[in-house]
């Protein structure tokens, strides 16, 4: 594809907007699994939550707010 | 009887639509921006830019986005600050990096598009240096946030700043009507954009769009994790702290 003399400009635009949308995207989903691992965690060391514990008891939750 | 935003503030509530929605943000993402790149690189050559006209496909999308996403952040800091609203704060907290990222590549794209186009990379014109104080506002607000220990007062205090930071956006609409700028003047999509421009740029803008709304749905499920891990590893401290004075009484009378 014959972009001109100024092709490299218009490739290190695009490669910018994908470098930066790839990084972001990949800190989101690293972030999220992380996250995950350490709630799984919690759960397993029997810790619950406030809105957990009272579905649990039977009672229903007056305002979950988490 | 609650009202459509109160069930949707609802972080359990929001988790289980969100987990819906992604997916299909993603998807639409994928496709439009996909499709936008194919009609971008098959847009015929502009008249005077040649080729360079491309740019415009990549960086309008990111400096609307830039301004977009600094309005939702101050609609929803005046939802924290007026209805205390759980899921505006995580909405104008995750959107701040976002916000961030698409400004910093409009300046980007912007600065690499002036070099063949005006032949410098940047000039201090009411444009640019607007759009460059939009980024460091938006700085500013993660560095506010991170700064402060206190959760209640970090989101407060962000929300105030997001909103006195609200008048630069009218600054960066009309500094190409208010001042004489390097930069071009306002483009009329309907009647100075070439009809063969309008088709990639709707596109790419609707695509970058959707993977905005992609990423932001997932920083805020993030964001709702983060807190209830912190509101269960308080909630186990404090049990573990109870527990701890009983046994050293116990083993006092023992």
């Amino acid at each position: 594809m014959d972009l001109g003399p100024h092709a490299a400009i218009i490739w290190l635009c695009y490669a910018a907007i994908a470098v930066v949308m790839v990084l972001v995207g990949l800190w989101l989903v690293v972030d999220g699994q992380r996250l995950s691992r350490e709630l799984a965690a919690l759960e397993r060391r029997g810790v619950r939550r406030r809105s957990a514990k009272i579905e649990v008891a039977g009672t229903p939750e007056p305002n979950t707010r988490d | 009887m609650a009202t459509l935003t109160q069930r949707l503030a609802n972080p359990t509530r929001f988790m289980a639509l969100s987990r819906r929605l992604l997916p299909l943000a993603l998807g639409a993402a994928v496709l439009l921006i996909g499709w936008g790149l194919a009609l971008s690189f098959a847009a015929p050559p502009d008249y005077q830019q040649g080729h360079t006209v491309k740019i415009l496909f990549i960086h309008v999308p990111c400096a609307w986005l830039a301004m977009g996403i600094y309005t939702m952040i101050a609609i929803s800091s005046l939802g924290l600050l007026v209805f205390r609203h759980p899921l505006a704060d995580v909405s104008a907290k995750t959107a701040a990096p976002l916000g961030a990222a698409f400004t910093f590549l409009a300046l980007v794209t912007g600065a690499l598009w002036g070099k063949p186009m005006w032949g410098t990379y940047w000039v201090w014109d009411a444009r640019l240096t607007s759009v460059l104080i939009l980024f460091f506002l938006y700085l500013g607000l993660i560095a506010l946030r991170s700064s402060l220990d206190d959760e209640v007062l970090a989101a407060r205090l962000t929300a105030v700043l997001a909103l006195v930071g609200v008048l630069i956006l009218p600054v960066i609409k009309f500094s190409v009507d208010w001042w004489y700028t390097l930069h071009q003047p306002s483009t009329r999509f309907t009647s100075t954009l070439d009809p063969s421009f309008r088709k990639p740029l709707w596109v790419m803008a609707a695509g970058f769009l959707a993977l905005f709304v992609a990423m932001h749905l997932k920083a805020m499920r993030n964001e709702v994790l983060r807190r209830r891990i912190r509101s269960m590893t308080l909630a186990a401290t404090a049990q573990a702290n109870e527990a701890a004075p009983a046994d050293a009484s116990g083993t006092a009378e023992a």
